[in-house]
């Protein structure tokens, strides 16, 4: 750790359009480090990548990369200088070899005849790989196939091959199983050995004490702390980040679910799921937990219409419903927050307003006319009881941070007054802030007796928020866990198949 | 603030560009700024707006719709024959909307059930559609059709001295942009065309959307080919052909987006004025038929530079 440091940004100052984003940020990697770089989300860790990687140029400050200062113009000459950028959005091409996205734009050549030297690029993605300690990657498997855990080691090999020096990984985990994360940090270790620094940002603060060895922390543009990660603990970070208590993590759940609302008997789909059976009550949080590819999401879709299952029920308070559409299922009084709100739960160029209207279309017309006032106090008042950090409900929805676009997905979903709210990975890319917002929501949802299905990867949530636990295994139930019963270690058996549990209760 | 944000300078664009095509002409040509030539060119542009009008709602749900022109014939065919046939004028018309209503909605059940996309769907409609048209006709126009004040109004007529056409684009346009801003329907189209799966997710039936927005374009299509067989009083087998190029012309130049989700009436209306002024105003000025093309399509591609421009 007395190395001097092969990143060294200092007194680092950015505007946009007159407003400050970076103010004086210090910023330094060891070589060899697992450096965090955290903040909620808008705090400025993404435009201080930008600034490193070249796609933003700084207002003020020095960046010395190997103690020489530098400038990068574009990303270009940043990955050529050996800093290598791993998105949260894969740049793999899908229907190219693994081989090929390999040596992309720098293929190997007989000479310079332009003629492709395969085997050779073929044996060196082999070696590549090989050195990764990933042995269940074929050089020649087309990337699109492969599970997004596989796409991204190919990324990782793939900055090896143009000898990254330091890798800075966004959210890396955000998609990955458990076991696929396991591996992954696997590989983080091996670079950290071979003496590549690796920037790593997340929201997961449990990865964070599990690989890094120092953490920066960002708020409103300045650096708030580098600590050791050694030194620090989870409420010390928390507060960092912040600027205020948190106070717990989750909030604290007291009301004692009613009767059973909610029964799922017997549904199956060929190849994803199979005889799920399960009921929810009144008030009541069921969490389900497995690993990714389980067909938890698979069940939840196929349950609220939007794909169709091959037998079984559904009964809302004890009677038998037909859902072929999601328009069923939300006139039945169901919600459905979907895990991929970019894809399936909001329009992205439309404002505010038109995203919550979509599902509230009959509330807020009569005779098939859109009744402008009504819209306007619905909008307004789900705004309001959500939160909604934004200029004007006409602001497009990407234009707003993850947190608050979360709040929009279960905005338009509140406006239905739903009976039974479905949550698929309710809080994946929010920050703590928001999270903890929208835990908060969650819980008051259930106090008002809606009955909540919460799918989630991450166990903590699960744990801290559920009353009962459903883990699913390869399309099947594993097992039920009341939250007395229920910790980490139970749970990741009966995700990978460890214990198999017959009742459905 | 809200009313400021909707009001952008992408919106005005094309306005601002018919204004100032249209101060060129006039400049140009003496003959242009002639109540008689302004009222004419309302006239010419109606077919193409009404086209144009279904088109946009095709366009806004990421779809689009090649047939339009082999909709108005063959629909303008079938109503010829049911007025020589002797049928009530009122009625043969009503008859035509209904037909075209009908072949638009066979293109939405192709696009929606068959999973077929619209292009590769309506392309091959386009072909079957005029074929259809030909075996009807047996290849030649269809003439005599009736001699009733209610059919030649439609094509011919003037109400207060303005073209009837032209009043029918107007009532049209309005009974539109209600329907596209102010109803629940139009709302549909735009999140259908936004995002289909999020849409579906929140509960809207996209199927149905796509196949009443494709009825839609039918009938309109059907509309337009009426008031040209009233002009003609006779339905040309190859009435409308290229007329869907003209048609997406208008709602491309209007600013809305291929890819669905984004656009308005209003700029549809503008684009389809922009085309009727040019071919109007390069008329007047004697210049080569071969040239207007030129000019054509040199605006459009200045319509969708300029449209990426702006921010």
């Amino acid at each position: 750790m007395k190395a001097s440091p092969i990143i060294e940004m200092a007194n680092i100052d950015k505007y946009f359009a007159g407003n400050p984003v970076l103010k004086a940020v210090d910023f330094q990697v060891l070589p060899g480090e697992i450096h965090a770089l955290m903040g909620e989300n808008g705090a400025g860790k993404s435009t201080l990548v930008k600034i490193l990687t070249g796609i933003y140029r700084r207002d003020q400050g020095v960046i010395k990369w190997k103690n020489k200062e530098v400038v990068f113009k574009n990303p270009k000459q940043a990955e050529q200088n050996g800093i290598i950028v791993i998105h949260q959005e894969l740049n793999i091409i899908p229907h190219l070899t693994v081989s090929q996205n390999l040596f992309l734009g720098k293929d190997i050549t007989y000479g310079k005849t332009g003629i492709l030297n395969k085997k050779e690029m073929h044996q060196r993605t082999k070696r590549r790989l090989y050195e990764l300690g990933v042995t269940n990657i074929h050089p020649n498997d087309i990337a699109g196939n492969l599970s997004i855990g596989k796409q991204q080691l190919v990324e990782i090999a793939r900055a090896l091959a143009a000898n990254a020096e330091m890798i800075i990984m966004d959210e890396p985990t955000a998609a990955l199983t458990e076991r696929e994360i396991e591996r992954l940090f696997h590989v983080i270790q091996k670079l950290k050995n071979q003496g590549v620094s690796i920037i790593y940002i997340s929201h997961r603060m449990e990865e964070i004490f599990d690989i890094c060895d120092r953490i920066t922390v960002l708020r409103d543009g300045q650096t708030i702390g580098t600590k050791l990660i050694a030194d620090t603990s989870f409420t010390d970070i928390v507060r960092m980040m912040v600027g205020r208590e948190l106070g717990d993590r989750f909030p604290e759940r007291v009301n004692v679910p009613g009767k059973v609302i909610f029964e799922v008997e017997n549904i199956s789909k060929e190849d994803l799921f199979e005889n799920i059976s399960f009921s929810v009550r009144k008030g009541e949080i069921l969490g389900i937990a497995g690993l990714m590819g389980a067909g938890r999401s698979e069940v939840m879709e196929a349950i609220f219409g939007f794909s169709n299952k091959d037998h079984g029920a559904i009964r809302i308070n004890g009677k038998l419903v037909t859902i072929k559409h999601p328009r069923d299922a939300i006139e039945a009084g169901i919600g459905f927050i979907t895990e991929d709100r970019k894809s399936k739960g909001l329009i992205m160029h439309a404002p505010i307003r038109e995203n919550i209207a979509s599902a509230n279309l009959k509330a807020i017309s009569t005779y098939g006319v859109i009744v402008n006032s009504k819209e306007t106090l619905l909008i307004e008042a789900l705004i309001n009881r959500l939160q909604i950090r934004a200029i004007s409900s006409e602001q497009e929805a990407k234009s707003l941070s993850g947190g608050n676009q979360q709040k929009v997905v279960l905005a338009k979903w509140l406006g239905i007054n739903p009976k039974i709210l479905i949550l698929d990975e309710p809080t994946r890319g929010v920050d703590i802030g928001a999270k903890k917002e929208i835990y908060k929501i969650i819980n008051e949802l259930t106090k008002s007796g809606v009955a909540i299905i919460m799918i989630s990867s991450e166990l903590p949530e699960i744990l801290g928020m559920s009353d009962r636990i459903m883990v699913m295994h390869e399309g099947k139930i594993a097992t039920f866990l009341d939250r007395q019963e229920a910790n980490q270690e139970r749970i990741m058996a009966a995700a990978t198949g460890g214990v198999r549990h017959d009742s459905t209760y | 603030m809200t009313q400021l944000t909707r009001f952008s300078l992408a919106k005005i664009g094309p306005l601002l560009g018919l204004v100032v095509i249209t101060f060129i002409l006039g400049i140009l040509s003496d003959n242009f700024f002639t109540l008689d030539n302004i009222l004419n060119l309302l006239r010419q542009v109606s077919v193409n707006a009404l086209i144009a009008f279904g088109m946009t709602f095709v366009i806004l749900t990421a779809g689009i719709d090649l047939s339009v022109g082999s909709i108005l014939a063959l629909g303008s065919a079938l109503t010829a024959g049911l007025l020589t046939s002797g049928m009530d004028p009122l009625l043969a018309v009503c008859m035509g909307l209904v037909i075209g209503l009908i072949l638009g909605a066979v293109n939405g059940i192709i696009i929606t059930k068959g999973k077929v996309a619209p292009f590769i769907a309506t392309l091959a409609t386009m072909t079957i559609y005029r074929g259809a048209t030909l075996v009807f006709t047996d290849g030649k126009p269809i003439t005599g059709l009736s001699d009733s004040f209610l059919f030649e109004m439609i094509g011919k007529g003037y109400v207060f001295g303005i073209p009837f056409p032209a009043i029918v684009m107007v009532i049209m346009f309005f009974l539109l942009y209600f329907i596209l801003q102010q109803t629940v329907f139009g709302r549909q189209v735009y999140a259908v065309g936004g995002n289909e799966e999020a849409s579906t997710l929140s509960g809207i039936k996209a199927d149905r959307v796509k196949i009443w927005v494709y009825s839609l374009t039918g009938m309109l299509s059907v509309l337009a080919g009426i008031i040209i067989t009233s002009r003609l009083n006779s339905a040309q087998p190859t009435a409308g052909s290229m007329y869907e190029l003209d048609a997406i012309a208008a709602v491309v130049i209007g600013g809305t987006s291929l890819a669905g989700g984004r656009g308005r009436i209003t700029g549809t209306l503008i684009g389809a004025l922009i085309i009727g002024v040019i071919d109007n105003g390069l008329n007047l000025l004697h210049v080569s038929s071969f040239y207007q093309q030129i000019v054509k399509g040199v605006v459009i591609l200045l319509a969708v530079l300029l449209d990426r421009k702006s921010p």
